[in-house]
């Protein structure tokens, strides 16, 4: 009988996806507690879990849990919007010039959109996971991504006709 | 711009960083550790026989495997035998990993680390714990250790034992031989046994 996999290869093949998602949800400066927290816990929870499930899901819904408990530890005042000021200014370590602006405009939108987005286009997961983890119904989530999408793509239109033309 | 290539950059923006990610790995394991959630702590270390598989729990050392075996096939037989918890956690290794290295450079004749015998049972189990009773450089044959074991017409058995040990090297079952002088069998192949034995002999 084969069973679940050693948890050293959950880590290998999703622990890509995690920061990448825990980058989009909280910015680069906290992504990393966030995935820490995310696999540990995973760790702690793995044997009880289902072995039809899905993984990258699961695995998405606790750094999703994770990234509340950061940003309410980390002191975060007030509303997402007024972080706007500061968005342009939190890239990602290592890119630059459009795709930090691209990372500047996605740590800006609201929360739902962001997670939507994240969830969505940079985990892989269908909008029926999606939902299950953000709350509210399929078709909520797929507006709210489709939402967020339209806003990245007024901002980064500005910015690469400024900047003349895209790579 | 259109939408697909917005998700194409989105994709880029935060890029695949390996020795990121090896660092956060690294972290994850020692925090594991620290919380006591990590059942199986396992690293690979070079020897003269090609990369050694080394595995603890936290009671000893549970698994040594030459990469013969399969170190992938190994992980998950462990992962199915005794808990899918385990990670790349060199720490818990490292006495194994000195006790070994001394051993292959002729300057150990015995291990000290404590071992976790939870994947040898039975008759297999008293087999292999006897084995440590010849002395480095000796040989024993199959039917000499199935009376040592207290079962003298066993020999067969004390072959499969030696085929199934989880611990080689450690559990010295490269010192049973026929009882012609052949070399007998091994799971790191005869000629590991060989090589194994010419070092007991020279040291």
């Amino acid at each position: 009988m084969r069973g679940k996999q050693p948890f050293e290869a959950v880590v290998a093949a999703h622990g890509s996806t995690v920061l990448r998602v825990c980058r989009a949800v909280l910015g680069p400066a906290d992504a990393d507690d966030a995935w820490s927290e995310t696999f540990l816990s995973a760790l702690r929870a793995y044997p009880d879990l289902p072995a039809d499930a899905n993984v990258e899901a699961w695995l998405v819904t606790i750094a999703h849990r994770k990234a509340i408990d950061v940003t309410r530890a980390a002191g975060r005042r007030a509303l997402p919007v007024a972080e706007v000021p500061e968005a342009g200014a939190a890239p990602a370590a290592d890119s630059g010039g459009l795709d930090s602006d691209l990372a500047g405009a996605l740590g800006a939108l609201p929360p739902k959109q962001k997670q939507a987005i994240a969830y969505h286009y940079l985990a892989g997961l269908a909008y029926a996971d999606v939902a299950a983890i953000v709350g509210g119904s399929a078709d909520a989530a797929r507006r709210a991504a489709a939402d967020g999408i339209a806003r990245l793509r007024r901002g980064y239109a500005a910015v690469t006709t400024a900047e003349g033309g895209s790579r | 711009m259109n939408t697909g290539d917005l998700i194409t950059h989105l994709g880029r923006v935060f890029p695949d960083t390996p020795d990121h990610l090896s660092e956060l790995q690294a972290r994850l394991a020692a925090a594991a550790e620290r919380d006591s959630t990590l059942d199986i702590a396992y690293r690979t270390i070079d020897s003269p026989f090609g990369p050694l598989l080394l595995a603890a729990t936290g009671r000893g050392l549970v698994r040594v495997a030459y990469a013969t075996e399969g170190h992938d096939t190994v992980l998950q037989g462990l992962a199915d035998r005794i808990s899918p918890r385990i990670l790349r956690a060199p720490a818990r290794l490292d006495a194994a990993a000195r006790e070994l290295g001394e051993y292959f450079a002729g300057t150990r004749q015995a291990f000290d680390v404590p071992l976790d015998w939870s994947l040898a049972a039975g008759f297999r189990r008293t087999v292999l714990g006897r084995l440590p009773e010849i002395g480095y450089g000796h040989t024993a044959s199959y039917s000499a250790v199935a009376r040592l074991a207290g079962s003298p017409r066993a020999s067969r058995a004390v072959g499969t034992a030696c085929a199934t040990n989880p611990l080689p090297v450690i559990v010295p079952c490269h010192r049973v031989i026929r009882a012609d002088g052949a070399i007998g069998a091994y799971l790191g192949g005869p000629e590991v046994k060989r090589a194994l034995l010419t070092l007991e002999a020279a040291a």
